[in-house]
C-alpha cells in the first residue's frame, strides 16, 4: 500500500537528524500558524504563492537560495567540526552519516543554494533593464520556481524520513546503483534533481526569449547592458546543458528501477560513460553560475566608479566565447580515469585556454575602476574581494588544468579549494553584491551599510582561513571526504579551517542581523527615488519597488547606458515635465498553477521514491489536470486603467521632485 | 542625483506601437505568437540534446551484447519501414492541420488532426508489438547494455509521441470548444513543431539504430 | 503586452513553423512537395541498407547523408525553417543546438573509444576481484 515506506524511514536512532528535523518542523509549524493566525495567508497566497510578476518571482527565489545556504552551510560547518576533531579518533559522525552530509552540502549548495540565487536575481532585474514589462512567459516562470522549491523540498525531507544519497553531489556508478546502494537516498537525489531540472530548463528558455525577443524600443543588442548579456549566455547554456543532466540520471533512473544495464557492473554496462556524461553537464553548470556573476560585477563596478564600463565589446566577445568553450572542456573533471594522453593534453589545452576571456574580463573591470570616482559601497567590496579571490582560484584551476599536475592533485584536498575558491569567491560574492546591490529596488528601502560591510570582511578573512589550508593539506597528500586520518601533519591545518569556518559563520550572523535591522529601520534607509546609486541602467528608472507594470512608459532608448543618457539630457537641456500621454496596461493574472502543479511534483516525487505506484498515478494524473485547467482559462490578462498607471507614476515623480529638492539642484 | 522624469518628457516613448518604424534601430517587443514560438523553438533544441545524450549511449554500448543478439537478429525492417511510413504521413497531415487553422476551416482542422492521431497510434501499436515481440524472446531491456540502450533510446521517443497524442487530443477539445482564438493558435504553433520536430528524430533513429544497426 | 500587433507581418522576425505564405494553394504544395522528397528520401535509405547493389564500405556514409537531408527536408518544407533574415534567430539557436549535439556525441565517442582500449572491461574487472 505504501511501498518501501514505513515507520522504520524517521530516524529515530540517529539523534543530530532527529533534533534537527524536529526543531525544523516546529519552526515551520510555528512560521505557518503566526501566517494564519495573524491573517496573512490570503495575502501571501494572493501576492506571491500565485504571482506570476517576475519580481516577486524573483525575490522567492532568492530566499528559498539563502534559507537553503543556512542548511548547506550547517553541513559546512559538520564536517569542518568532524575533520578537525577526527585524528585517531572516529569524531562525532559515523561513516553512514557522514557520507550522507558531504553528499547534500554539494548538492544542495550547487543547486539550491547558487542556482536559485543567480536565476532570481536574473528573474528580479533583466525583465527592468530591457525596460519591458515582464519575461516572456510569466506563468511558467512561476511553475519553473516552484519545481526548483520541490526539489530543495524532497532534499530535505530525506533528513527525516528515510536517508539521502552517500555517493558525493555526483552519484557515480557502481556505488550509486541499486547493488551497492539499495536504500532510497539515491532515489531521494535523483527525483529531486530530476523535477528541479525542469524548473531551471524553464527558467532558462525564459530569459533567453526575453532577452532576445523582449526588449524595449531602441534597445538594441550592443545597447543592452552586459547582466543581459551574460543572462543570454547562462540562459543559452542552461538550454544546452540541462538536457544531459535529466538524460544521464534518467539513465541511471532506468538502470535502478527498471534493471538496465547503462551504468552497471554487469551485462555490457559502462561506468566510466556515467562520468563522461554527467560532466558534460557538469562544467557548462559552472559557468552557468559564474557568467551572471560576472555580470554583477559589470554592473556594480561601472555604477560605483561613475564610468562606462570598459570595453563593452570585448566583455560581450568574452562572454559569448566563454559560453561555447565551456562545452569543450568537461574531460577535465576525470583525466585520471584513463583516456590516454592525446585525448587529456586537448582538453587541458582548451581548459587553459577558457581562462583567456575571463582575463579579459578582470582587465576590463581594472580599467573601468580606473580613473573613476570609486565609492566602495558593500557591493563594491565584494566586487574587489572577488577579483582577489577569484583570480587566485582560477590560477590553481589552471595549475590543475594540467594533466601531469592533476594526478597527483585529483580528489585531493587541493582540489576542493580550487573550486570553493572560484564558487565562494566567483559566484556567492557576486550573487552578495547582487542582493545588497538591488535590495532597494526590490523591497524600496537600502541594507544597512555597516552591517554590510561588517559581514564582507568576516567572509573575505573566513575564507582565506577556511580554504587556504586546504590548499596546503592537499599538497600534503590529503584525500577529500575523509571521515577521519591519521597523519599527523594535517591535523593543524584543519583546525584552522575550522576556524575559518567558523568566522564564516560569523559573517552570516552580521547578514542576518543586516538584515533584520534593516527592516526595523527601513524608514530612515528609505530609497524615494528608486536611484538610490546615481545608477546607469533602466532599473533605476522605476520606482522603488517598482509597480506591478514596471514602467508606465516603456523606455525610448538611444544608447548604452539608457538611464544615465536619459540623466545627461535632463541635465542639458533642463526641460520642464511635460504632460504624458497615459494608456490602459494589460498585464498576465495570477496563477496557481505553479504551485498546484509543484504540489503535484512533490507528491509523484515522493511516490516515486518510495515506490508507492499508485501515488506516482495520482500525482502524474494531478499534473496534467493542472496544466488542462490553466489551458481552459478565458481570461489570462486584467487591466490596469490608464489612470491607475498614471496615479502610481505620479507619485514616483512626485517622491523623486521631494527628494532633489532636500538636496537641492544639480 | 538629476530629476530623471525631464528626460521622459521629450522621448517618443510608447506602448507597442511599432508601426513602420525602419528608422529605429529597435522597434519594440515582439510580437506574442514570435515569442511563444521562438521559447518552444528553444525547448525542442533542449529536448534535441537530451535525444543526443539517448543516442550518444547507444553509439558506445551498442557492442555490448554480453553474449546475447545483436541487433541485426532482433530488427525487422519491414516493420520500421511501415513506422516510419505513419509517421512521416502524420507529419503531413499535421500540416494540412496547420493549414485548416490558417483559414479557421474547424472542419478541415479536426478531420486532419484526427487523422494525424490515428497514425500517431497506429506507429505507436507497431512499436509496442515490437518491444513486447522482442521482451518474450528474452531480448528485453535487462538482456544487455546494447538492448537497455537500444529500449531507452527508441522508448523516450515513443514516450514523446504518446505525450504529443495527449497534446494533440487535448488541442482538438480545445479548438472545439472554443474555436481558433489567439492564444490557441499559439498553442498549436507549437504543437505542430513538436510533432513535426518528432519525425526529425525519428530519421535519426531509424537511420541510426535500425538501418545501421541491421547492416552490421 | 497587448495582442493589438498579433497579425502584423510588417515585424522584422518570423516565429519559427510560420512562413510568409497566406494562400492555401502555395502551403499546400510546400507540404506535398516535402512529404514526396521525405518519401522519396526515406525509401532510398532502407533500399541502400539491404542492397548489395552499393559498394558495401560506403553504405553508412550514405544512409547518415540521406538521413540529413532529410532532416533537411523536414526544416525547410515542414518547419518553414529558411535562410532570410526574417529567421536569423531560429537558424543561430539551431545552430547552437547542433554545435552542442556534435560535441557530445562526437566528444562522448572519441572520449570513451580511448577509455574502453585503455581500461579494462567492468567484467573481467570484477573476475579479477575474486
Amino acid at each position: 500500500m505504501l511501498g518501501k515506506l514505513s515507520w522504520a524511514a524517521i530516524p529515530l536512532n540517529e539523534p543530530i537528524p532527529l533534533v534537527t528535523g524536529a526543531v525544523v518542523i516546529l519552526a515551520l509549524l510555528a512560521i505557518l500558524a503566526w501566517v494564519v493566525i495573524a491573517g496573512h495567508l490570503s495575502y501571501l497566497w494572493r501576492e506571491w504563492i500565485t504571482s506570476v510578476d517576475h519580481k516577486r518571482i524573483g525575490v522567492m527565489s532568492i530566499l528559498l537560495a539563502a534559507v537553503m545556504l543556512l542548511r548547506g552551510f550547517s553541513d559546512a560547518i559538520m564536517m569542518r567540526a568532524q575533520q578537525a576533531i577526527a585524528f585517531h579518533s572516529q569524531g562525532y559522525l559515523p561513516p553512514e552519516h557522514f557520507n550522507q552530509i558531504f553528499s547534500a552540502h554539494g548538492t544542495l549548495m550547487i543547486l539550491f543554494v547558487a542556482m536559485p540565487f543567480v536565476i532570481g536575481l536574473m528573474n528580479l532585474v533583466v525583465p527592468l533593464q530591457l525596460g519591458v514589462r515582464d519575461v516572456a512567459f510569466p506563468t511558467l516562470n512561476s511553475v519553473g520556481f516552484w519545481l526548483t522549491a520541490t526539489g530543495a523540498l524532497l532534499v530535505n525531507v530525506s533528513l527525516v524520513v528515510g536517508e539521502f544519497a552517500r555517493t558525493g553531489w555526483l552519484p557515480y556508478p557502481p556505488l550509486s546503483e541499486l547493488t551497492y546502494s539499495p536504500g532510497v537516498g539515491v532515489d531521494y537525489y535523483l527525483w529531486s534533481i530530476e523535477i528541479s531540472g525542469i524548473g531551471t530548463l524553464v527558467a532558462g528558455i525564459n530569459l533567453v526569449t526575453t532577452v532576445l525577443k523582449l526588449r524595449t524600443t531602441g534597445m538594441t543588442y550592443m545597447r543592452m547592458p552586459m547582466f543581459c548579456w551574460t543572462t543570454l549566455a547562462s540562459g543559452m547554456m542552461i538550454i544546452a546543458a540541462f538536457p544531459i543532466l535529466t538524460a544521464t540520471l534518467a539513465m541511471l533512473i532506468l538502470d535502478r528501477y527498471f534493471g538496465f544495464h547503462f551504468f552497471t557492473n554487469e551485462a555490457g554496462g559502462n561506468v566510466m560513460m556515467f562520468m563522461n556524461l554527467i560532466w558534460a553537464w557538469g562544467h557548462p553548470e559552472v559557468y552557468i553560475l559564474v557568467l551572471p556573476a560576472f555580470g554583477i560585477y559589470s554592473e556594480v563596478v561601472s555604477t560605483f566608479s561613475g564610468k562606462p564600463l570598459f570595453g563593452y565589446r570585448s566583455m560581450v566577445l568574452a562572454v559569448m566565447a566563454i559560453c561555447v568553450i565551456s562545452f569543450m572542456v568537461w574531460l577535465h573533471h576525470f583525466f585520471t580515469m584513463g583516456a590516454g594522453p592525446d585525448v587529456n593534453a586537448i582538453f587541458g589545452i582548451a581548459s587553459m585556454i577558457i581562462a583567456v576571456p575571463t582575463g579579459v574580463k578582470i582587465y576590463n573591470w581594472l580599467f573601468t575602476m580606473y580613473g573613476g570616482r570609486v565609492r566602495f559601497t558593500t557591493p563594491m567590496l565584494w566586487s574587489i574581494g572577488f577579483m582577489i579571490t577569484f583570480l587566485l582560484g582560477g590560477l590553481t584551476g589552471v595549475l590543475v588544468a594540467v594533466p601531469p599536475a592533476d594526478f597527483l592533485l585529483h580528489n585531493s584536498l587541493f582540489l576542493v579549494a580550487h573550486f570553493h575558491n572560484v564558487i565562494i569567491g566567483g559566484v556567492l560574492f557576486g550573487a552578495f553584491a547582487g542582493y545588497t546591490y538591488w535590495f532597494p529596488k526590490a523591497f524600496g528601502f537600502r541594507l544597512q551599510e555597516g552591517w554590510g560591510k561588517a559581514a564582507f570582511w568576516l567572509w573575505l578573512v573566513g575564507f582565506y582561513v577556511a580554504f587556504m589550508p586546504l590548499y596546503v593539506v592537499g599538497f600534503l597528500g590529503m584525500t577529500r571526504r575523509m571521515q577521519h586520518y591519521d597523519v599527523p601533519e594535517w591535523r593543524p591545518w584543519l583546525i584552522l579551517a575550522a576556524g575559518g569556518a567558523f568566522l564564516i559563520l560569523l559573517g552570516i550572523i552580521c547578514q542576518i542581523m543586516q538584515l533584520v535591522v534593516s527592516i526595523r529601520h527601513r524608514e530612515e534607509l528609505r530609497d524615494l527615488t528608486g536611484d538610490p546609486w546615481d545608477g546607469r541602467s533602466l532599473e533605476w528608472v522605476t520606482a522603488s519597488p517598482p509597480p506591478a507594470f514596471n514602467f508606465a512608459i516603456m523606455p525610448d532608448v538611444s544608447g548604452m547606458d539608457a538611464y544615465w543618457t536619459m540623466k545627461q539630457h535632463a541635465r542639458e537641456q533642463g526641460l520642464e515635465h511635460d504632460q504624458r500621454a497615459y494608456r490602459d496596461i494589460d498585464m498576465p493574472c495570477n496563477s496557481p498553477t505553479g504551485f498546484v502543479c509543484a504540489f503535484f511534483a512533490t507528491v509523484m516525487g515522493f511516490a516515486l521514491i518510495w515506490h508507492i505506484w499508485w501515488m506516482v498515478a495520482v500525482g502524474g494524473i494531478g499534473a496534467f489536470a493542472t496544466f488542462v485547467v490553466f489551458a481552459w482559462r478565458d481570461r489570462d490578462e486584467y487591466v490596469i486603467p490608464a489612470a491607475e498607471v498614471a496615479r502610481l507614476d505620479r507619485v514616483n515623480l512626485e517622491q523623486r521632485r521631494a527628494a532633489l529638492s532636500l538636496v537641492g539642484s544639480v | 542625483m538629476t530629476d530623471t522624469t525631464l528626460a521622459f518628457a521629450q522621448g517618443e516613448a510608447s506602448d507597442l506601437s511599432v508601426t513602420g518604424r525602419s528608422a529605429v534601430a529597435h522597434s519594440g517587443p515582439a510580437p506574442k505568437r514570435i515569442v511563444t514560438g521562438y521559447g518552444f523553438w528553444l525547448f525542442l533544441l533542449s529536448d534535441i540534446v537530451m535525444f543526443s545524450c539517448f543516442f550518444a549511449a547507444y553509439a558506445v554500448l551498442v557492442g555490448q551484447t554480453a553474449g546475447g543478439p545483436r541487433g541485426s537478429q532482433l530488427f525487422d525492417l519491414r516493420n520500421v519501414a511501415v513506422e516510419t511510413g505513419f509517421l512521416l504521413l502524420s507529419s503531413f497531415t499535421c500540416g494540412l492541420a496547420s493549414i485548416a487553422a490558417g483559414v479557421r476551416s474547424q472542419r478541415w482542422f479536426q478531420v486532419a488532426m484526427a487523422v494525424t492521431c490515428l497514425l500517431g497510434l497506429a506507429f505507436l501499436a507497431l512499436e509496442g508489438r515490437e518491444f513486447s515481440g522482442l521482451v518474450a524472446r528474452g531480448a528485453g531491456p535487462t538482456r544487455s547494455a546494447f538492448l537497455s540502450s537500444f529500449f531507452a533510446l527508441v522508448g523516450c521517443h515513443g514516450m514523446h509521441v504518446s505525450a504529443g497524442i495527449l497534446w494533440l487530443m487535448t488541442m482538438m477539445a480545445q479548438v472545439f470548444a472554443k474555436g481558433f482564438r489567439a492564444d490557441i493558435l499559439r498553442r498549436l504553433l507549437c504543437f505542430a513543431l513538436f510533432w513535426h520536430a518528432l519525425d526529425i528524430i525519428w530519421v535519426a533513429v531509424f537511420s541510426v539504430v535500425y538501418l545501421l544497426g541491421s547492416a552490421v | 503586452m497587448s495582442d493589438q500587433v498579433q497579425d502584423m507581418r510588417s515585424h522584422l522576425d518570423v516565429a519559427p513553423g510560420d512562413e510568409d505564405e497566406a494562400r492555401v494553394g502555395p502551403m499546400l504544395l510546400g507540404y506535398v512537395v516535402g512529404l514526396g522528397l521525405a518519401v522519396l528520401l526515406t525509401a532510398t535509405s532502407f533500399f541502400v541498407a539491404g542492397t548489395d547493389l552499393v559498394w558495401q564500405p560506403s553504405i553508412p556514409v550514405a544512409i547518415v547523408v540521406l538521413a540529413i537531408a532529410q532532416m533537411g527536408v523536414h526544416l525547410v518544407f515542414f518547419l518553414h525553417i529558411t535562410t532570410g533574415p526574417d529567421n536569423t534567430n531560429n537558424v543561430l539557436a539551431l545552430g547552437f543546438g547542433l554545435l552542442i549535439v556534435f560535441l557530445v556525441i562526437g566528444g562522448s565517442l572519441w572520449i570513451m573509444a580511448h577509455l574502453n582500449q585503455n581500461m579494462l572491461p567492468m567484467d573481467q574487472l570484477m573476475k579479477m576481484q575474486r
